[in-house]
């Protein structure tokens, strides 16, 4: 249906090949075909304004290179430009000087923050580490027993000194508990059990729901925490950005989590919310099971979000 | 000179020309891209508008944007059919069974929540209702299902234990249903991704076993506001295996629009029926043509 980046590049470089050297006129042509590709990733307008922006001045100015031809180099400048962005910053999780470490996990609802939460503690345990689970969401049906299942699947306990909401017939104010004092005492109780994790996991939230935000801000503050994961799914469209400035605002957070990766979308938000908020994307999460998961590869991502896995072979056709 | 001579051909083109400058156009662009429309359609629209600002001889910026706004509400097209088919149904073989509805979608988008605000609106009308919990796979998804089902008070036909066959489940609801003379059974399903077959061979399944018991009323695609591109892959998979008939756009009550479903309905024709306002049990809504296009100019 959608031609790729690469047909459409193809094309346009099958009239560049035939010349010595780019034109401006040449240049904007393959800077169109970017900026389509870029936007049909999903990646955010303001976004591909200044990416393709940057990718033309770097093109114009014509680092010239003579193992390869005019055309070669503006798709490496792309390229590098991508993995600039999205792996600027990458890093792996920041353990606390003195124990425990505390992770905060805070975004979208649906986004895959419980899930996540499991699998992080699967994965520290895994690393030697005694992590314990907070369940933190009293808000969403039955999210703590959700939480409960996965800190049992993980193998790793969970904190949940209260019920959250559940079923109770008829009743529409379920009595949803003070989040802020389960984080906090949480937080005690893993000191006290020497836990040298703790995880977090709060309830999802809209970036223009004021009330939530404050009260994220009032758990991040209860809890001082050393790291706190803005969980993101790739899927997500052009809200990418007003979501994350609002969480970084609202919470302020460290690092980036991209979940549903296993999917198909191209997932253009990780190169969104990395411009926009700076921050590193340390995992991906690939899937339901907690096994699925892993250190984000900035590469990868580049080429999954401009199709460059095929661009790449480009520069060897070009 | 006639229109035909060159100069009368440039004079004509001059003063049909539209005032809007090249930044005003694209800032209409920009606001259906930011609205998740997409770069094709979005370019499409405005070429549109291009051509019929000129024919009408439309000169004000605000007048094209009210020229969008019509364009967009014809495309969304108001005179569709979206009402739900909730009335029970009397088969050839006289037999009343209930209407079966069946919710699916990507992970996380809002479908065990939109059962339960549907069951709540179903029951205000006075329907009997059966929720059925055919998602096996996720950790308490039964659990939150039933919370949903406590809530409304419906009751919710579930498995005893995690990584049940979903199916069977599916079935026990729409048998339960039809056993104790209920309107509506409302079927929540496990999220899965479009491009895992195995999971959307097991939907396929759920609907094979449902329909021996009873036919589908609704299948009701629940896509998720904030979703981008993807949203249009989502639709194809989901209505070539499910046959959708419905969409319930959630999570409208943020900053995302969910223009997605304008390619959506473009070219599947399905129309979205619902759109979800929030975690509340009464944060669901019918689809209004114009409210919708109206939240995706911003206006
Ligand atoms: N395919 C896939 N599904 C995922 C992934 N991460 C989470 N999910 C699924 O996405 C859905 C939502 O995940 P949750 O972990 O409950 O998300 P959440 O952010 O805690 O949701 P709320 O608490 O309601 O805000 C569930 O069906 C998960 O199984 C992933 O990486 N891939
Ligand atoms: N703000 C907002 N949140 C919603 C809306 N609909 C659902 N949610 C929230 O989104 C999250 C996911 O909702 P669920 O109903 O569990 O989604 P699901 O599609 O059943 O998820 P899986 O079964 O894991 O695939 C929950 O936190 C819901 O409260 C909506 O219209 N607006
Ligand atoms: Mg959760
Ligand atoms: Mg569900």
């Amino acid at each position: 249906m959608f031609a790729t980046l690469s047909d459409r590049l193809t094309s346009t470089f099958k009239n560049l090949r035939t010349k010595g050297r780019l034109s401006e006129a040449d240049i904007d042509a393959t800077v169109r075909e970017i900026r389509r590709a870029l936007l049909d990733a999903d990646v955010a307008v303001v976004v591909v304004r200044e990416f393709t922006g940057k990718v033309r001045e770097r093109a114009l100015s014509a680092e010239v290179s003579g193992a390869l031809n005019p055309a070669q180099q503006v798709v490496k400048i792309v390229n590098e430009e991508l993995v600039a962005i999205l792996g600027g910053a990458n890093r792996p999780l920041a353990f606390a000087k003195t124990a425990p470490t505390v992770i905060l996990l805070a975004g979208l609802q649906g986004a895959g923050k419980t899930t996540l939460a499991g699998k992080l503690a699967l994965h520290l345990r895994g690393q030697g580490h005694t992590p314990l689970l907070v369940a933190a969401d009293l808000q969403r049906p039955n999210a703590v027993t959700q939480l409960q299942i996965v800190g049992e699947r993980a193998g790793v306990p969970v904190f949940a000194p209260h019920p959250g909401a559940q079923g109770s017939a008829g009743t529409d104010q379920v009595d949803t508990g003070d989040p802020v004092a389960v984080a906090r005492e949480g937080l005690a109780v893993a000191r006290t059990r020497q836990h040298d994790v703790v995880i977090v996991d709060t309830a999802g939230r809209l970036g223009v729901d004021a009330e939530l935000m404050r009260q994220a801000a009032n758990i991040r503050d209860a809890i001082d925490p050393d790291e706190i994961l803005f969980v993101i799914d790739a899927m997500i469209g052009q809200d990418a950005v007003a979501t994350a400035m609002a969480f970084q605002e609202g919470v302020g957070f460290t690092g980036v989590v991209l979940t549903k990766l296993d999917g198909d979308a191209r997932g253009g938000a990780a190169l969104s919310v990395a411009s926009v908020t700076g921050r590193p994307i340390l995992f991906a999460s690939t899937g339901e099971k907690l096994t699925e998961f892993e250190a984000f590869h900035p590469d990868r991502m580049a080429s999954r979000i401009l199709d460059m896995g095929d661009v790449l072979t480009l520069i060897e056709h070009a | 000179a006639g229109s035909g001579s060159p100069l009368g051909a440039r004079l004509l083109a001059v003063l049909s020309r539209d005032h809007l400058t090249e930044d005003d156009w694209d800032e209409l662009e920009e606001t259906l891209l930011l609205a998740d429309v997409g770069a094709g359609p979005s370019a499409e629209l405005i070429a549109d508008l291009r051509t019929a600002v000129r024919v009408a001889g439309v000169r004000e910026p605000a007048a094209v944007r009210a020229l969008l706004r019509e364009k967009l509400i014809a495309l969304v097209d108001p005179a569709l059919d979206r009402s739900l088919a909730t009335a029970p149904v009397i088969g050839a073989d006289g037999l009343r069974r209930p209407a079966v509805l069946l919710v699916v979608g990507v992970n996380g988008t809002g479908k065990t929540t939109t059962v339960g605000k549907l069951a709540r609106v179903l029951v205000a009308q006075g329907s009997t209702v059966v929720l059925g919990a055919a998602d096996t796979f996720r950790a308490a998804a039964a659990e939150q299902l039933a919370t949903w089902g406590a809530r409304v008070g419906v009751p919710t036909v579930r498995s005893d234990r995690d990584g049940a066959d979903p199916a069977a489940v599916a079935f026990d609801a729409v048998r339960t249903g039809r056993d104790t003379g209920a309107d509506v059974v409302l079927v929540d399903t496990a999220g899965r991704l479009q491009n895992k077959a195995g999971l959307m061979d097991e939907l396929g399944k759920i609907i094979r076993v449902i329909t021996r018991e009873a036919p589908l009323s609704e299948v009701l695609l629940v896509l998720d506001a904030t979703t981008g591109q993807n949203g249009l892959n989502q639709a194809r998979v989901f209505a070539e295996v499910a046959g959708v008939t419905g969409i319930v756009l959630t999570k409208l009550d943020g900053t995302a629009k969910g223009g997605i479903v304008i390619a959506v309905q473009r070219e599947l024709g399905v129309p979205v029926k619902l759109i979800g306002l929030g975690e509340g049990p009464d944060d669901l809504a019918p689809f209004d043509a114009a409210a919708f296009v109206d939240g995706l100019l911003g206006d």
